[in-house]
């Protein structure tokens, strides 16, 4: 079925209970009077401080898994946790807070606001109210190495900066699972291994549980585990 | 916290956010004239009826409301009835007619020649010269001063000839129709009204005429109008009623009332389209935001305080020109006055109005999908 050799992926129940656990996720999308599984029996375990990869085509349902495992969307069926706390409650208001409090996201181009200078990207979870431990913003700019450019503006900022301030933000509200959603789509092959490292660097750092959605095969060496998804099925690769 | 977004897109959007200001501190400015247009018509109109220490006024029984004060005509023995009723403090004669005239220093003057007797208690204070009392002696509004008219000034009435002389200036605008009024001795108005030229003799009927009878009730008692009515056989108009009976008061006020309103229309509309574009424009930066873990009510209050410290910025720019430009208005001839209480009505209604407007536009925010921030969308 995938080209890197795949089998269903196992459950790690132990590992994974403070970081990412899926178990049977369903995940059913109208278009329409059609409707089809774009999430299809999904189970996934992400352990603290492990770096999960999720590659597939386009449409293969790598987006909604993101969403399914950060509380965006709630599932069909299955059971989703994060650091314990389930991520498929039926209350938005609720799933927002738990967002705030266990995921942090890195999307595609850093996707900062341009209003805000780089330590203000950082400074802007805090002010998202209660449940949030922020992280100097100083300490994390210096750690992506970005503290010179603090108080510079997205446009002021190359595509590979402008990812390692949407790291930086992602990790500021001390999230128990980091979502990554294409990071090196922007970015020529030099800025995305330097970015890839990063995001591995920073998983084990903070012990954070991390799955990052890529196109790109040339960076998987950095990650701990490989998942392929194809028609909303997630297999184990590596 | 709840604007720090807000607060930099403002600082960072500047021009786009600086035009939106511009706009609406130019529909504040033409609030601010309208405003002072409107209080100065107002002035203008009837301010001779306002100072009038009255409470309503008798005409008589049928007479069209709009034109009220200068078809009405009353017997003099109303007067007596009106002052026997239970709750009236005052009923005393009083006379309203326009008239062109002349002073002996050349200067063409139009009048209202207030009749009154001199003892009544609607003889007015003045500022300059003597209360009303000579025969031939009249006190005029400072209006008429500014125009021209001194104490000791002889005013020829036109096609009459009957000469009046200025014993008395009042210290304030007193104006009725947009013409500077006079007080003249009720019998003086009699021989006016009844176009009698000097020399000869009043018909004795228009002895007996006035224009109205005006009413004072005791403060805090309320006069039995038409009971009153009934028993003089006249028909009563509020002062605030009388207003409509001043001519074109009541058209005058009513375009600038639907040109205000207009107005407070086009601007909630004007922020409420702005704001749907520039929500629409930042659909995906709200999606980023919610999945983030901003919640709807953060989302909200962010773009709901990036539009009233726009709002507030912008109106108080307005307010500051139009009152400036106003001052400057004001001395001219143009029927002009600012009046606190109008301007700041102006402006709360335009910051309410426009923020009902961004709110209307806003409040799509809750239908944005925290996922669509998800994929390549910027």
């Amino acid at each position: 079925m995938s080209a890197l050799g795949t089998s269903r992926t196992e459950a790690v129940p132990t590992a994974a209970t403070d970081g990412l656990r899926m178990r049977g996720v369903c995940l059913e999308v109208g278009d329409g009077s059609e409707t089809f599984l774009a999430l299809d029996e999904v189970d996934l375990d992400v352990a603290p401080g492990e770096f999960a990869a999720v590659v597939g085509p386009s449409g293969a349902g790598k987006s909604s898994l993101l969403a399914v495992a950060g509380g965006l969307t709630r599932p069909s069926s299955g059971a989703v946790t994060v650091a314990g706390r389930d991520m498929t409650v039926r209350s938005a208001k609720a799933r927002t807070s738990l967002r705030r409090e266990v995921v942090g996201f890195v999307f595609q181009s850093g996707n900062l606001f341009p209003s805000l200078t780089a330590v203000d990207q950082l400074r802007l979870p805090g002010t998202f109210g209660r449940g949030v431990t922020l992280r100097d913003p100083h300490e994390l700019l210096e750690k992506v190495g970005m503290s010179d450019k603090a108080h510079r503006r997205p446009h002021q900022l190359s595509g590979g900066e402008r990812q390692r301030i949407g790291i930086a933000r992602a990790l500021v509200a001390s999230p128990r699972l980091l979502l990554v959603d294409e990071p090196t789509a922007a970015l020529d092959r030099a800025r995305s291994h330097e970015v890839v490292r990063l995001l591995a660097t920073e998983a084990k750092d903070y012990g954070v549980a991390v799955v990052m959605v890529t196109h790109d095969q040339d960076v998987l060496r950095y990650c701990d585990t490989v998942h392929e998804m194809t028609d909303g099925r997630l297999l184990r690769s590596r | 916290m709840g604007v720090f977004l807000a607060i930099r897109e403002l600082g960072f959007a500047r021009t786009r956010f600086g035009l939106m200001a511009a706009v609406v501190a130019l529909i504040a400015v033409l609030m601010v004239m309208l405003s002072g247009l409107s209080v100065g018509l107002v002035n203008d109109g009837v301010s001779g009826l306002k100072r009038l220490p009255v409470t309503s006024f008798a005409f008589e029984e049928g007479v069209q409301h709009d034109s009220a004060f200068s078809r009405s005509v009353v017997d003099l023995a109303a007067v007596d009835v009106w002052a026997g009723r239970p709750g009236v403090a005052d009923a005393a004669p009083y006379g309203n007619v326009l008239v062109n005239a002349k002073s002996d220093r050349g200067v063409d003057i139009d009048l209202a020649l207030f009749g009154i007797l001199p003892t009544s208690f609607l003889s007015p204070a003045v500022a300059e010269g003597e209360r009303l009392g000579a025969p031939n002696g009249i006190v005029v509004s400072s209006t008429a001063a500014d125009a021209g008219l001194r104490l000791g000034d002889t005013v020829t009435l036109d096609r009459l000839g009957t000469e009046l002389t200025v014993v008395g200036v009042l210290g304030e605008q007193h104006t009725f129709g947009h013409v500077d009024v006079a007080y003249v001795p009720l019998e003086t108005w009699q021989a006016v009204h009844a176009g009698a030229r000097p020399g000869e003799q009043v018909p004795v009927r228009a002895r007996q005429e006035i224009t109205a009878v005006a009413v004072r009730a005791d403060p805090g008692q309320t006069v039995d109008l038409a009971g009153g009515d009934r028993a003089a056989g006249t028909e009563s108009l509020t002062l605030e009623q009388s207003f409509g009976a001043s001519p074109g008061y009541t058209a005058e006020t009513t375009t600038l009332q639907m040109i205000q309103v207009f107005l407070y229309a086009i601007s909630a509309l004007v922020v409420g389209a702005f704001f749907a574009v520039w929500t629409i424009q930042r659909t995906h930066e709200i999606a980023v935001l919610r999945a983030m873990g901003a919640s709807t009510g953060y989302v909200l209050r962010d773009a709901l305080g990036q539009a009233l410290v726009l709002l507030v910025l912008a109106v108080g720019l307005g307010l500051a020109i139009g009152v400036g430009v106003g001052a400057l208005i004001g001395g001219g001839g143009v029927p002009f006055a600012l009046s606190a209480p109008s301007v700041a009505v102006a402006a709360v209604a335009l910051v309410v109005l426009g923020l009902v407007g961004a709110a209307a536009a806003i409040v799509r925010i809750v239908a944005i999908e925290p996922a669509t921030a998800l994929g390549a969308h910027r």
